[in-house]
């Protein structure tokens, strides 16, 4: 699918499927998954879990925990994470506590 | 003389001081450390916590009963004054247990405590059934637990924050980046620091943590205090999974779950390691197997400011009468006694608490 988004891909190399919460997204291969997904349109990562606030990446580095995304089952940061083929991206804790 | 009280140490303990004299119009400097100083007040578990304190000593066992008891009252108006909210949830807190002699060997102890106390220590003990409906993500491995009315737990950052501003608003001057290196009594208190700095006042409240063990000898107190180390970890925000806090796991109001804590004695060394950190996640994951999937965010190590006994230490100096040392383990539960109430043993007042149990005499002469 093609959604606007502010951000600039800047990749040019071949591309890999990968699907957020099922939905179907074509990202570079290789690429750092918060950046592709910025430039795949997504713009809220996750909803917080006390508040329900809207989060995405913030500083890109590992450091601020707001770009949490999960696959296989794992809360995992998307900025530490790079693109490969076949990924299946979900959004943490939806529903409700850890089972 | 500038001020009416000079407070050694800005953390919870000397904050909480310096905002009952305040409220009572007393004038106040306190003069707090830097970022090289060993500061309970940022690294601690967050606990307001009245069960299995004073084992030993029913009179610390009420006095954290008093602050517990006033802690909302306390928070509501710092919360108040500043517009800065103060996190607390104070609806019991659990001493989990992972074998039944551990759990009746305690509650035998609570028994006799509590009637010390005149009855009055309202705890239940919750078998791992009756726990289960109360913590659904309760292990397999935990027989039971101590549920005591009386605990709670708040977000001690927010105290920190709110008490130090509400400590300026009041009119009360925060020195920081000091070092105090000396205290003399040549008429007025003489208080030096490392960089020059004098400050002159007709009291003196030594509430310096570990710092007093340096300076208490200097101003007549023994301030035999040592640190022991804890070592803390904290998960991502996580959906509601703990109701009530223990002292291996707490879910804090912004969705985080802490995980605590070591009791080390390696001096004054509060870095993290890696043993100390892996028991503490096993424990907690023996205790809610749901945290093995949680996300670590960070990890870190303060150091607890203990007297020999683990009770508080309020006593006036001899030698220099005027000064008084306060130093406490528990500066979280017991900042709302160190507010309402210290003061009028610090001002010598008809109201004044009877502290004499909590007094250097019953430390032997080194």
């Amino acid at each position: 699918m093609k959604t606007a988004s502010p951000f600039l891909e800047l990749e040019n190399g071949p591309r890999v499927n990968v699907t957020l919460d099922g939905m179907a997204l074509s990202l570079p291969r290789g690429a750092n998954l918060a950046a592709a997904l910025l430039a795949a349109g997504v713009g809220v990562f996750r909803r917080t879990p006390v508040s329900n606030a809207p989060r995405g990446p913030f500083c890109m580095m590992g450091a601020c925990f707001d770009c949490l995304i999960e696959i296989d089952g794992t809360t995992r940061q998307a900025c530490m994470i790079e693109v490969t083929d076949g990924l299946e991206i979900k959004r943490p804790h939806r529903d409700e506590a850890l089972a | 003389m500038e001020t009416d009280y000079a407070i050694i140490g800005g953390g919870i303990v000397g904050l909480s001081v310096a905002w009952g004299l305040l409220r009572r119009g007393r004038t106040v400097t306190v003069m707090d450390g830097d970022d090289g100083s060993f500061r309970a007040s940022r690294g601690n578990f967050g606990l307001v916590w009245v069960q299995s304190k004073g084992m030993n000593q029913p009179r610390y066992a009420s006095w954290s009963q008093q602050s517990a008891a006033i802690w909302a009252d306390f928070a509501s108006e710092v919360s108040g004054n500043t517009g800065k909210s103060i996190p607390l949830e104070q609806k019991g807190g659990y001493d989990l247990h992972f074998s039944d002699e551990t759990l009746e060997a305690t509650v035998a102890k609570y028994e006799k405590l509590k009637a010390q106390l005149g009855g009055n220590y309202p705890y239940e003990v919750l078998g791992h059934n009756a726990l289960r409906k109360e913590e659904p993500h309760i292990g397999p491995k935990v027989v039971g637990a101590i549920l005591h009315h009386q605990d709670g737990h708040a977000n001690p950052l927010k105290l920190l924050t709110a008490l130090a501003a509400d400590v300026r608003g009041m009119g009360g001057h925060v020195l920081v980046g000091k070092t105090v290196t000396d205290v003399a009594k040549p008429d007025a208190f003489r208080i030096t620091c490392a960089d020059g700095t004098v400050v002159t006042s007709g009291k003196v409240v030594l509430s310096a943590g570990l710092g007093a063990a340096q300076l208490g000898p200097k101003m007549g107190f023994k301030a035999p205090v040592r640190p022991q180390r804890g070592q803390v970890l904290i998960t991502e925000k996580l959906p509601k999974l703990i109701n009530r806090p223990s002292l291996i796991a707490r879910q804090v109001d912004e969705g985080g779950i802490q995980i605590g804590a070591t009791n080390e004695e390696v001096g004054l060394d509060d870095k993290v390691t890696q043993p100390g950190l892996s028991g503490l996640a096993a424990e907690a994951i023996a205790a809610y197997p749901a945290l093995a999937r949680a996300q670590l965010v960070r990890s870190w190590g303060a150091l607890r400011v203990l007297s020999p006994d683990g009770l508080p230490i309020y006593q006036q100096s001899a030698e220099m009468p005027g000064a008084y040392l306060v130093t406490c383990h528990s500066g979280i539960t017991l900042a709302a006694a160190h507010a309402r109430i210290l003061p009028d043993w610090l001002e010598d007042t008809d109201a004044a608490p009877d502290l004499e149990v909590f007094s250097e005499n019953r430390f032997a002469v080194s």
